[in-house]
């Protein structure tokens, strides 16, 4: 029987989550370490960084030290008509940190669901992420983008490629300055800006968001938008809906997502925890005709929530020598509950609450 | 309460200016002493003076949740923050200077002295031009001069310290100016008070306009 209290957040986390995706008929997959390298640096651009660490086996080949879990998961399954392969995964990754620019291993968690994706598909994914940030805390906040309606709106306005890249940066800066002066700088027509512009400043209650983007661009939005009518009103009978909001400043490569794309928060960590979206356009660079859907959840990044820490190491140090029948009193003191470390002298930075003193000089004096 | 970065030096007084004027005052902020952290409980906000370079860290690692940064450093350091508004304050561009007879025939490999390593690369890159960059933390005017480089990219504000090194503008890469800026998840879970601020800053910035 585990003890829960001596369990870190992260380690909780493992197993809630695995339990979570199992009822909703998730399979658990293991994948190796390694990868092969081509396999990887042929589709570099999907991964976040790059740089991956590289060694070469016994006979020569060289691998990689698994930078990301979702290309290998696709690798592995095949296309089966009609059906849905989902997996979950709890894997550590292997990726150069921003901010030390060194190497650095990062747990991850996660689902993803390959084959014949529809509007169900898209809900639960979105249902299970919104379930998984409130497994560790209830204070979150789950964004929803629609890339289809975004890069509809940028094909409207312009499709020139330069200022749909400098476009989407700006939308995922919450930057509408910027953004307005890009659109003077390829003479876009007022209207139009104002109409990208808004794709900045619309976000919050899922209600607001689609009631302001019926007004502002309903007309030409058609199926998009309504398919993010009807996942907002299935979202309705989460008991998470208020904490799923729509944000279109959540931008994932559009080279390889499209449609529903996410990013959870939860208050006291400075980063999205978790991201995840509609990956169709990976499929399809890897020759693949079915679609996909998933999200990784970054288990490291729960170290930065607070968490009570114990004045003491142990509860009881005892102190023994080879006449002391020390075996016996740390039985004795862990069957009634309490934590032992057993020592000959008194170890220079162990906080104890209790000292138990066994040794024969103790007991003479 | 709401963690404010604000940059040291007159920039950060002005921005200071424009948050009392908001609403959002923490009369402790203008005491005499060098005090860093000052609060203001019945405001909810907390106002610290760093460095103008280190504001976007503090936005960035969610110690701040807002702060006041150039556009000089969101450009070089790209921290991953949202940029909410230009404040028009400490205006500025950057620019690539050389000395007055310098003309650049495209035969060498051109060397570029700089702080901004990575908005130079960046600037050159989409020129395809090659370049050695050097990277100085300082006095970056001498470096023409003294042979070091051949051209500089560096902020430029009046163009007298460039007059007096003979120096001259050659390019203008970006114009920069002070952003507010904030951290992606504080954004998420102080919304309304970040909101209520940007627009209050943007009311003035398009008041002075």
């Amino acid at each position: 029987m585990i003890d829960q209290a001596i369990l870190k957040r992260e380690e909780k986390a493992v197993f809630g989550l695995r339990s979570l995706y199992r009822k909703y008929g998730y399979s658990p997959y293991k994948m190796s370490k390694f990868e092969e390298y081509e396999y990887y640096i042929r589709n570099k651009d999907f991964l976040v960084s790059d740089r991956i660490i590289t060694f070469n086996d016994t006979n020569g080949r060289l691998l990689a030290l698994k930078p990301d879990v979702t290309l290998s998961i696709i690798k592995n399954r095949e296309d089966i008509p009609g059906c849905k392969q989902k997996v979950c995964y709890n894997e550590n990754i292997y990726r150069v940190s921003d901010s030390t620019h060194q190497y650095k291993e990062i747990m991850q968690a996660g689902l993803e669901c390959i084959g014949d994706i529809d509007l169900y598909d898209i809900y639960e994914a979105v249902s299970l992420a919104a379930q998984s940030l409130a497994l560790i805390s209830e204070d979150f906040i789950l964004q929803i983008s629609d890339l289809d309606i975004l890069s509809a709106a940028l094909n409207r306005v312009c499709p020139d490629a330069e200022f749909q890249r400098a476009a989407t940066g700006f939308i995922a800066g919450k930057n509408a300055h910027d953004l307005q002066r890009l659109c003077r700088e390829f003479d876009i027509d007022s209207d139009d800006a104002a109409v990208l512009s808004r794709f900045v400043s619309v976000c919050g209650s899922r209600v607001q968001v689609l009631d302001q983007m019926e007004e502002l661009c309903g007309s030409w939005l058609g199926d998009s938008l309504n398919r993010l009518k009807k996942l907002s009103a299935l979202l309705e009978k989460s008991p998470y809906s208020q904490k799923i909001i729509f944000d279109f400043s959540v931008v994932n490569d559009m080279n390889y997502y499209n449609g529903i794309v996410f990013r959870g928060y939860l208050s006291g960590i400075c980063d999205g925890v978790l991201s995840g979206g509609q990956y169709d356009k990976l499929m399809r660079k890897m020759d693949r005709r079915s679609g996909a859907i998933g999200f990784a959840l970054y288990l490291d990044l729960l170290e930065q929530l607070p968490s009570q820490r114990s004045s003491f190491d142990v509860d009881v140090l005892v102190l023994y020598d080879d006449t002391a029948p020390v075996a016996e009193a740390v039985e004795k003191l862990i069957s009634g509950g309490k934590t032992v470390s057993a020592q000959k002298a008194v170890p220079p930075r162990l906080r104890y609450r209790e000292l138990l003193d066994l040794r024969k000089e103790a007991a003479t004096c | 309460m709401l963690n404010i970065a604000l940059p040291k030096g007159r920039l950060g007084e002005k921005v200071y200016a424009m948050f009392e004027a908001a609403g959002f005052e923490c009369p402790s902020i203008k005491e005499p002493g060098r005090k860093l952290i000052f609060e203001n409980e019945e405001n909810q906000v907390r106002y610290f003076w760093v460095k103008p370079s280190d504001v976007a860290i503090y936005v960035e690692r969610g110690a701040a949740d807002i702060g006041v940064a150039g556009k000089d450093i969101l450009l070089e350091y790209e921290p991953r923050v949202y940029e909410l508004l230009d404040l028009n304050l400490g205006k500025c561009r950057m620019a690539v200077a050389a000395p007055r007879d310098f003309y650049d025939d495209g035969e060498k490999t051109l060397r570029v002295a700089t702080k901004f390593t990575n908005i130079a690369a960046g600037y050159y890159g989409g020129l395809g031009r090659d370049i050695d960059i050097i990277k100085l933390n300082g006095s970056i005017e001498i470096a023409p001069i003294l042979g070091l480089s051949d051209v500089i990219v560096d902020i430029v504000e009046t163009g007298t310290t460039l007059k007096e090194n003979d120096l001259e503008v050659i390019e203008t890469i970006v114009p920069i100016s002070a952003r507010l800026i904030a951290n992606k998840a504080g954004f998420q879970f102080k919304r309304a008070q970040i909101e209520k601020i940007q627009q209050s800053l943007k009311a003035q910035v398009e008041h002075h306009d």
